[in-house]
């Protein structure tokens, strides 16, 4: 009875936003709204010497300025907790202006209000600050001898040492092995818009206008940080220009612009700048990882040793969980993965596009090829060798698991049996020809609560859907739409969805690529429950053709319940609605998602890579001319946006391995804190891309069995490109990006 | 940003008149570079003359054979202008390989010429930099400095000029035409860019009030084979790690008229003489090419992050040798 899910439907918020009609937090006009701008640290460690705030205080235009010594008090600083939980979910245990020691370059020092954007920029310029520094650390080289074990990282989530079996035995008795150093670079997640909040208070009620991809986020965690009850906040999220991650976790600036607001007694607006979303709401660390496997003749690994090393704020033992799913990929008893850290004058990292699935899966997709390698064995073979009939570790089985599939099929549409497995034997010109492959994947993770939508049918037979998650890009308020309209039974255009505010129903951030799957979970329950209603509203009603009929029996065709034997008897949702003398009904619906902490089953995205890059060696030049991915995601809900986001996926992947890596000035603060010193691709970079699907049906991730394809295209495609590279040139690259002097 | 008045002119005499009574004056041409200089506190004009309306934008043939371009033409008219393309490719594909099409539609072929270093210890206002605060010293020096120049450097700035169309001009001998209120100045353009020495804040030699009217590139039939390779870490919307602009006639396999200039690598538009020296008269062949890019390069000065431009600016010189050389003997 599906007819909408599954559609390539055109975005519904399409024309609006391509017209400018849409309007984004930082664009809401309202009376009397003033700006707010930030003054941030120079210096990565030590204290404000004096902060003289005499000439901005006196300059045009400007109403305030707050600082640690006037910036009133409020609560406390919720927990760090993932966004994914629907709590409170501050991105660091930290926030600025309390007192005048400074952590990290790009810390906020002051706000800095004016009646225009101009004046507020320029006022802050006037805020004069002298230092007392101390000695900072802000790379991994300057602060490798302090390195500790961590005990546990993200948000105490994962174990710092985690093992299975005997990694040591497991490699004395390998027939081969590599032992690979690797350094990624940290990187800066880029959405097109800024974060920005603007904040109004009537009486003591707060309204915000927030740029994130969880709106309950930010009303708790400005809760707790303000002290003020969460019935007295609303959080409204209208049109989000993208995110990859910096908006999962609520940063300073929503309290700060609420804080502004309430001072001036007028709205604020307080909009980051480019260069302060390079301090302001975390970033991909810098690691270092060295990986050791180990296998036998047959290239059956015997062992994995994965280290981690990274540097973390002085506040939080965050490291993004690198080595997690790299851990579940192969079969292989003896595991040992650990991560340490170095307390380092940043702010705490933070969730990154593919946090930790990308870098980790690098290091085990590269150093496999190695290996791979060294046994005469072909790429794909090895993997297959390996592959995990259940989860390692656990034992589990898959809740479903087409990567077998996603192999095969990528192999062939690669043509990959047919390459001249030895590198640099194929040339165009200047360039080296070379094809690299790889795997992907990316847990399938619930939400930490019960996730709601309301259904509300009016007597003319449409609808509106509410809930509060957020459509920061990914095409979720199209793809609910489809949703809502198959658990109604009613055409699309006949059914508005409703999102990004906080007074509708609950749902938790849309993060780590669950988005997809906890809201067309509440979204179906609600549409079926309100369906189930209204039918077995018409099997009660002695006037309705359906009277007394079973309702199991009942289905629904464009607004009309009929039997499904015999469609002609039946009648139309408004009939029923009519007759009855109800203007509506409505149903809310509650998702219950399986346990965080185990569903007894192993539950994964899948997906296998291929890439075909010209190097031209000489010049240190290496373009990707041909992408190839598949992919089991489980249900997909818009054959369309699944395609665009399985494409950007693999674009910031490509972005990952030649591109991306933003560098610390030996000053402390990040040197390229621009979009024309820190690199992403242009369209003129973007390769010929082609993607397929595998059907796999999932019965335990949520009702729909959706697995979520947000992140897991960007697993596997730098490691498929470095290895294309050494396809084509013979050369082996352990550092990100692939630079052309590291080509040369 | 700073609080800054503005106003339009139409001719050329109010204009110079205007600039040059206020000395917190600054003309505004297409702006691209200009207003990011004033929001990120780099410059500091009190005022912007807005000089769009200016009758200084053809683009035409003299009658000796000599192209000339008004100095408020558009980047990308002068790259999409049939005689350009087909006289002076090298300029043609320096212009479409720099910036983007948003810029090029906006941006001036004068404001090119004074478009300022992508230095970011330059553009951040709070830095040391000897071209913006004089005397305040150089955080490239030990900073990140992988895009600085290893040719024309000093101790006191090692900032490399972003121009792609400045590299193709200097290897054209293009001559730099500017009117001020004492009348008219033409500047070769391998003496309108100066090198920073101890005065880095000295870009080249107009005095307050001075307005470039027009960019003049001599007759010269080798222009005809001629183009511009450009080596980036992005496919576009990137400055150069190095460029070549080269022109180039054979002879019988021989080397009989030769033009190079590099970009990316040196502190002003590079004028490879030393290679175009070395190659006059030489077969056309990897051999000779590579000796004479050695030679230009062997007064370079690297730094730790940018050492590798000194190999990659010579091979870049040879691949558009080559390539050239490989279209056959076209004068």
């Amino acid at each position: 009875m599906s007819t909408a899910i599954g559609r390539p439907v055109d975005r519904v918020d399409g024309l609006a936003k391509i017209t400018g009609a849409g309007r984004y937090s930082a664009e809401i006009a309202l009376p009397g709204l003033v700006h707010a701008v930030l003054v941030t640290s120079r210096i990565p460690s030590g204290r404000i010497g004096h902060l003289d705030t005499y000439d901005a205080e006196r300059a045009e235009g400007v109403l305030a300025v707050l600082h640690h010594l006037n910036l009133p008090k409020g609560g406390s600083v919720p927990a760090l907790l993932p966004s994914l939980f629907g709590a409170a979910a501050s991105g660091q245990t930290f926030f600025p202006m309390q007192d005048e020691v400074i952590h990290y370059a790009g810390q906020p020092l002051a706000v800095v209000v004016a009646d225009t954007l101009d004046r507020a920029e320029h006022a802050a310029r006037l805020v004069h600050i002298t230092y007392e520094h101390t000695p900072a650390i802000t790379t991994i080289e300057q602060g490798r001898d302090r390195a500790y074990e961590a005990e546990k990282i993200f948000a105490g989530f994962i174990p710092g040492r985690i093992t299975r079996g005997d990694a040591a035995a497991g490699l004395a008795e390998a027939a081969e092995t590599v032992d690979l150093s690797y350094h990624l670079a940290a990187n800066h997640h880029n959405p097109i818009e800024c974060s920005a909040t603007t904040a109004v208070w009537e009486g003591d009620r707060l309204t915000l206008y927030d740029s994130t991809q969880g709106p309950n986020a930010t009303l708790h965690t400005v809760a707790e940080l303000l002290n003020i009850m969460p019935s007295h906040i609303r959080v409204v999220t209208g049109y989000v220009g993208g995110s990859f991650g910096c908006k999962a976790m609520i940063w300073a600036h929503p309290a700060l612009s609420a804080l502004a607001a309430r001072a001036v007694h007028r709205p604020v607006r307080l909009a980051l700048s480019r260069e302060q979303m390079f301090s302001g709401c975390g970033h991909r660390e810098e690691q270092e990882m060295r990986i050791v496997l180990g296998a036998d003749r047959d290239g059956r690994l015997t062992a994995i040793r994965h280290h981690k090393l990274s540097p973390t704020s002085h506040f939080d033992d965050w490291a993004e969980p690198s080595l997690s799913v790299a851990s579940s990929m192969y079969a292989c008893d003896n595991y040992e993965g650990v991560y340490r850290l170095i307390k380092a004058n940043t702010m705490t990292p933070t969730f990154t596009r593919c946090p930790g699935e990308a870098a980790g899966m690098f290091v085990m997709e590269t150093a496999l090829d190695e290996l791979a390698e060294r046994l005469d064995l072909d790429p794909l073979e090895i993997r297959l060798r390996n592959y995990a009939e259940t989860e390692p570790g656990t034992g589990n089985p898959w809740s479903s698991k087409g990567l077998r599939e996603c192999y095969q099929r990528g192999a062939e549409l690669a043509r990959w049996s047919e390459r001249d497995p030895r590198p640099g034997r194929e040339r165009d010109g200047n360039w080296l020809l070379g094809w690299g492959m790889a795997s992907s994947a990316y847990p399938v993770t619930p939400p930490g609560g019960p996730q709601r939508a309301r259904a509300r049918i009016f007597a003319d037979g449409s609808a509106v859907v509410q809930s509060s998650f957020a459509d920061f890009g990914t095409g979720s308020a199209t793809v609910m739409t489809q949703v809502a309209a198959d658990g109604l039974g009613l055409p699309l255009e006949r059914v508005r969805v409703q999102y990004g505010d906080t007074d509708l129903p609950n749902t938790a951030a849309a993060v780590g690529s669950a988005g997809a799957g906890m809201v067309s979970a509440a979204v179906h329950v609600a549409t079926t429950a309100l369906r189930d209603q209204l039918i077995a509203q018409a099997v009660a009603d002695e006037r309705s053709p359906l009277h007394g009929a079973d309702p199991g029996q009942i289905t629904v065709t464009e607004g009309r319940m009929h039997l499904r034997e015999r469609p002609d008897t039946g009648e139309s949702y408004a009939e029923l609605l009519q007759r009855a003398n109800m203007t509506d009904a409505e149903a809310l619906g509650t998702w219950n998602p399986p346990s965080m902490m185990g569903t007894g089953y192993g539950t994964m995205t899948f997906g296998a890579q291929f890439a075909q890059v010209a190097v031209d060696p000489e010049l240190g030049l290496c373009r990707v001319r041909r992408l190839i991915g598949v992919f089991d995601p489980g249900r997909v809900l818009n054959r369309k946006t699944a395609h665009s986001q399985l494409m950007g996926g693999m674009l910031w992947g490509m972005s990952q391995a030649l591109l991306e890596g933003t560098v610390m000035d030996p000053a402390g603060r990040w040197s390229n804190a621009s979009l024309g010193e820190y690199l992403v691709p242009v369209n003129a970079d973007a390769p010929d891309v082609l993607i397929e699907t595998v059907e796999t049906t999932d019965t335990v991730v949520n009702p729909l069995g959706v697995k979520g394809i947000g992140e897991v295209s960007m697993v596997g495609t730098a490691a498929a490109i470095a290895n294309a590279i050494w396809h084509a040139t013979g050369r082996r690259h352990h550092r990100l990006p692939i630079t052309i002097e590291s080509v040369l | 940003m700073r609080p800054v008045s503005y106003s339009r002119v139409r001719d050329v005499a109010t204009a110079i008149a205007t600039v040059t009574a206020d000395a917190g004056a600054a003309y505004l041409a297409g702006g691209t570079t200009k207003v990011d200089m004033l929001r990120i506190y780099a410059e500091a004009s009190q005022r912007l003359v807005d000089i769009n309306d200016l009758p200084i934008d053809h683009i035409e043939v003299q009658p000796d054979g000599a192209l000339r371009i008004g100095a408020m033409a558009r980047m990308n008219d002068v790259a999409m202008a049939p005689l350009v393309m087909e006289r002076f490719p090298v300029i043609s594909e320096a212009l479409v390989l720099g910036a983007s099409a948003q810029l090029r539609n906006m941006a001036s072929m004068g404001g090119n010429m004074l478009q300022r270093t992508r230095c970011t210890y330059f553009r951040d206002a709070e830095a040391s930099c000897n071209k913006r605060e004089p005397g305040s010293g150089c955080d490239a020096l030990t900073g990140v400095n992988r895009g600085h120049a290893v040719l024309g450097t000093s101790k006191h700035c090692i900032a490399t000029h972003p121009s792609d169309v400045a590299v193709a001009l200097t290897a054209l001998d293009a001559v730099i035409h500017v009117q001020n209120t004492g009348g008219h100045h033409a500047y070769p353009i391998d003496d309108f860019f100066l090198l920073p020495g101890g005065t880095p804040q000295r870009e080249h030699p107009l005095n307050h009030g001075d307005l470039i009217t027009a960019i003049e590139v001599p007759a010269l039939p080798v222009g005809r084979n001629s183009l511009y390779l450009k080596v980036r870490d992005r496919e576009s919307y990137e400055f150069a790690l190095a460029s070549a602009a080269c022109a180039l006639r054979l002879e019988n396999g021989v080397v009989a008229e030769v033009r190079l200039a590099l970009g990316g690598v040196a502190t002003k538009p590079w004028r490879a003489r030393r290679a175009e020296r070395a190659l006059l008269g030489q077969p056309a062949t990897r051999e000779s090419f590579a000796r004479a890019a050695a030679e230009e390069m062997s007064d370079a000065v690297a730094r730790p992050m940018n050492e590798f431009k000194i190999e990659l600016a010579q091979r870049t010189m040879v691949r558009a040798l080559e390539t050239l050389a490989a279209r056959g003997d076209v004068s």
